[in-house]
């Protein structure tokens, strides 16, 4: 086996640091030996978005993103998005709205949107549906998850 | 009845129990499961369509150094050439275990073939390729008219056509063939002075569901079994798994972990026996998880399929005769959901004369398995295309056909039963007198469609326990697992019945071991058979604590009163009173912290098996556009008419339609299996099947008719299949308007649309 890069990282805050083979997507690294099983895997190719999140403040499918290609960059997943005692407004809101069914998608989703609204604090009902057609919902028809983000949007605007 | 009732928890909006796990990422899923030491697995797939497998070599990938295990169809027991009921209907054993692994036969791409367990996923990946495997190609035949034609390559030697319920001695790829009558169509068409005759094809679809298959077993020194794996229900995996691995039931536990979709898709075995025989071999716990490729080219999808429909109309819009054959792949083994699909396609109409042919085709592709409403939406497609035709061409409102045509309680279905009380009607009217209905749709290249459905709907089995937390909460423990919050609408039936805050109960679902036998969630059955099991667990409870009452009661009243029973005690707004006594009055807190000095603990239990199930019937309609150039076809507006039954928590309720019409426009317009010549899928992966994005839609009005189902104490339907049915015919129906062409095949893609539009 080739040798094992070494990679330093901050993750949701903290300085981590892992041994990972060349071949090994952040997706994989993440769920299968640091353990953050929150960000899921739909199709391992980019379509699906249901393994969102952010490297250095840019959202990306880490399915496609190399491990090893984090040395020295932020990762945020959906397990550092809410406080100890409180959900982010975007978690809040999907639960208010009935955003999720299954729930496979919604962390990619809640990843996804905050992405958006880091960039465009007031979007649009198309601007969401834009940004977010990366993102695939099969159980929902998207209908709440639109509401729950445009909803999401108004609250931390009101509170900034 | 349930009309009049004031609800205090049915019918609002709380938050679902499993709800901040679920947006935290801290739920696990089937393919979050984690153990000490597990090892990871992958499945050799067929590459040909249809190939007799000569040799199985897997000497060089059990070589590779962290390959633990090789496993094949003969490290499965001999299946018996029989029958069992696995609860998602009779599924023959051989075919089954020939399904998990494959036998003499590869009859699809995807097959599985052989799989390997080893220290990881990218070993395991090496060494499936180091398996060295001889395959006879054979022709391979892909759709329902080809297999049918004389000279077709035959799938399984020796299978004959069932035909009419005789076995037939014709070698055949037609599994079997039912004829469903009412009435007498032959007489029926001579009345009519307008009769519509057309020819429907609808492509293979997947269900699309977002997390793919796994399943991590552990098969420990005992022999005794565990199975973690995302189900639509952990018995169902149980049976199957004990019957392809040939071990009793007792040896086998199901955990289901949280489950990322399903609609039909996850109710087979596909990995669980074979993590289970690698686990066995290894001593090890052993995971397997699908990539996006295997679920397109192994698991689901439902068929594709020919519709001839024939239907007859008098000139006041009187439909009296309609006539219908139906060719449905099955996939590569029986099965196809042709049944059913017979059984919904006139369904919505009191049509006095009716006649359904029904042929399960073999073909080589995966096996189909349920996908809401299974065979319903095909079947729609062609019969709600025709009352379209008929309402253009008699000058009457489509709807106003619907009206004049409609199916009331007492009417008999094609399949034999009689419609107990049903909202069709009420759905209709609803759509009619809905704005959407009433606001004329403006501009070029559009069109404004409707369309009708029908879907049974399914009771089954469920049970549910309660038991009374010392502080007057309680923990329920069912067996459905919960893939689009039903966790909450069961959750909410037995709180209204307890007279508690929702809050106060926390429910749990359990694996084979922790509760009693539940069925699938599927059917749209969770919310209304496992909820009335909830209600029953409920009134359980109550019936306990009245008990308890009424002999502390008694124990307080000086001798020679007559003695107080369970009746005397009545039970309303979560207190406890007597009525023969003003002055008595417990809470169901005081009560639940009496219980240790009543006779201990209460746990209220019920198992249900309900018949009174409520048929569903949904009316949509649809606005399009249609791009003259490129033939691609824009929703503009959508609007979905259901009747419920009784909205427990009407957010998942709109949340199920509005899903449902999602995979409907997806079936309607760009989903399909594309195949190459050689029976290989060209499109599996979710870049190329198509499924709707957000982008591709607009909001999804709904409009909830609650029409109560006698068959349930809070007049619950099942809500989660029928709004998939009228999507592809209101689209259809639309473009028509938009564009002039009547649409006969699906997808409706815009090159499909095109072509029309230039012929
Ligand atoms: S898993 Fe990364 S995009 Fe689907
Ligand atoms: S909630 Fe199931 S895929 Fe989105």
């Amino acid at each position: 086996m080739a040798t094992r890069i070494h990679v330093q990282t901050t993750l949701n805050g903290e300085a981590v640091e892992f041994l990972c083979d060349s071949r090994q997507s952040l997706l994989e690294v993440l769920r299968d030996d640091l353990g953050f099983t929150g960000t899921k895997e739909g199709c391992s190719n980019g379509n699906c978005g249901a393994c969102s999140l952010q490297v250095d403040g840019v959202l990306v499918d880490s399915c496609l993103v190399l491990a090893a290609e984090v040395d020295g960059q932020a990762v945020n997943t959906i397990e550092g998005l809410a406080s100890p005692a409180q959900l982010h407004p975007l978690q809040q809101k999907f639960l208010e709205h009935a955003a999720l069914q299954c729930g496979i998608c919604t962390p990619g989703f809640i990843m996804a949107a905050k992405a958006l609204l880091e960039k465009n604090p007031k979007p649009t009902e198309h601007e969401v549906r834009y940004w977010l057609a990366g993102n695939l919902c099969r159980c929902t028809g998207y209908d709440k998850i639109v509401r729950a983000v445009l909803d999401a949007a108004e609250t931390m605007e009101a509170s900034a | 009845m349930a009309e009049a009732t004031a609800y205090q928890v049915i019918g609002t909006r709380p938050v679902r129990p499993d709800g901040a796990d679920k947006v935290t990422g801290r739920a696990i899923y089937g393919a979050d499961v984690r153990m000490a030491g597990m090892l990871h697995g992958k499945v050799l797939r067929s590459p040909h369509a249809h190939a007799r497998i000569k040799s199985i070599d897997t000497s060089k990938a059990e070589a590779l150094p962290g390959v633990k295990a090789v496993v094949t169809h003969k490290d499965l027991p001999e299946a018996p050439d029989k029958i069992a009921n696995l609860g998602e209907g009779a599924v023959n054993l051989k075919f089954l275990s020939n399904n998990v692994l494959a036998q003499e036969k590869a009859l699809y791409r995807g097959h599985a073939i052989a799989a390997v367990a080893a220290v990881n996923v990218h070993v395991a990946e090496e060494a499936v390729n180091l398996i060295e495997v001889e395959y006879d190609i054979l022709p391979s035949v892909l759709t329902a008219p080809e297999a049918m034609e004389d000279g077709a390559p035959i799938l399984h030697d020796g299978m004959t056509t069932t035909s009419l319920g005789e076995k037939t001695d014709r070698e055949s790829n037609v599994a079997s063939h039912y004829r469903f009558t009412l009435g007498d169509v032959a007489e029926g068409f001579k009345q009519a002075d307008l009769i519509i005759e057309r020819e429907f094809d609808t492509a293979t679809v997947h269900q699309g569901y977002i997390e793919p298959h796994n399943a991590t077993a552990m098969w420990n020194e005992e022999g005794h079994v565990t199975i973690w794996t995302s189900t639509q229900g952990a018995f169902v995996v149980q049976k199957q798994s004990s019957e392809v691995l040939g071990i009793p039931v007792s040896q086998v536990s199901v955990i289901p972990a949280e489950i990322g979709g399903g609609f039909g898709g996850k109710i087979p075995v596909y990995l669980e026996p074979v993590a289970a025989l690698l686990s066995r071999k290894t001593g090890q716990a052993v995971k397997l998880v699908m990539s996006r490729t295997e679920e397109f080219e192994s698991t689901g999808p439902t068929p594709g399929s020919r519709l001839n429909v024939k239907m007859g109309a008098t000139k006041d819009g009187r439909v009296v005769a309609a006539e219908a054959s139906l060719a449905f792949e099955a996939g590569a083994f029986p099965g196809s959901p042709v049944g059913p699909g017979g059984m919904c396609i006139f369904s919505p109409y009191s049509f006095p004369n009716m006649q359904v042919d029904g042929y399960d085709v073999v073909v080589n592709k995966p096996k189909t398995t349920a996908y809401r409403a299974p065979g319903a939406t095909n079947a729609a497609f062609a019969s709600e295309t025709i009352m379209d035709e008929f309402a253009e061409q008699l000058g009457i409102d489509p709807l106003q056909l619907r009206v004049m045509n409609g199916a009331k309680e007492g009417d008999r279905r094609v399949d034999g039963p009689t419609h107990p009380r049903i909202g069709f009607l009420e759905t209709v009217h609803a759509a009619l007198e809905h704005e959407h209905y009433n606001t004329p749709l403006e501009g070029p290249n559009r069109g404004r469609g409707v369309a009708s459905g029908f879907w049974f709907n399914v009771g089954l089995q469920s049970s549910v326990v309660i038991n009374v937390n010392s502080d007057g909460t309680v923990s329920l423990v069912e067996g459905s697992t919960d893939i689009g919050g039903t966790r909450a609408s069961i959750a909410m039936q037995a709180a209204e019945v307890l007279g508690i805050p929702y809050e106060s109960v926390r429910p749990t679902v359990a694996g084979t071991d922790g509760v009693g036998y539940t069925d699938v969630t599927g059917g749209s059955r969770t919310t209304f058979a496992t909820g009335y099991a909830a209600y029953e667990a409920a009134n359980d409870v109550v019936r306990q604590m009245k008990e308890r009452l009424a002999e502390r009661w008694n124990a307080e009243t000086e001798e020679g009163a007559t003695a107080l029973t369970a009746e005397d005690v009545t039970y309303s707004g979560g207190v406890f009173g007597c009525s023969k006594d003003a002055g008595k009055s417990v809470s169901f807190q005081e009560m639940a912290e009496l219980m240790p000095r009543t006779g201990g603990p209460i746990s209220g239990r019920a198992t249900v098996q309900p018949r009174g199930v409520g048929g569903a019937f949904a009316t949509h309609i649809v606005d399009v556009e249609v791009d003259p150039d490129t033939g691609k076809v824009s929703i503009l507006r959508y609007t979905a008419v259901q009747d419920v039954g009784k909205a427990i928590h009407p957010s998942y309720v709109e949340g199920q339609i509005q899903g449902g019409v999602t995979q409907g426009v997806g079936w309607a317009l760009n989903e399909a299996y594309l195949y190459r010549e050689d029976g290989n899928m060209s499109n599996a992966s979710f870049l190329d099947y198509r499924m709707p994005t957000c982008l591709d839609l607009p909001m999804i009005d709904t409009v909830l008719v609650e029409v109560p189902n006698p068959g349930h104490p809070f007049g619950v339907r099942g809500v989660g299949e029928v709004p998939i049915v009228p999507p592809p015919a209101a689209v259809a129906n639309a473009i028509y308007r938009a564009t002039g062409q009547r649409m006969t095949d699906l997808p409706m893609s815009p090159g499909y649309v095109l072509d029309k539009m230039q012929s």
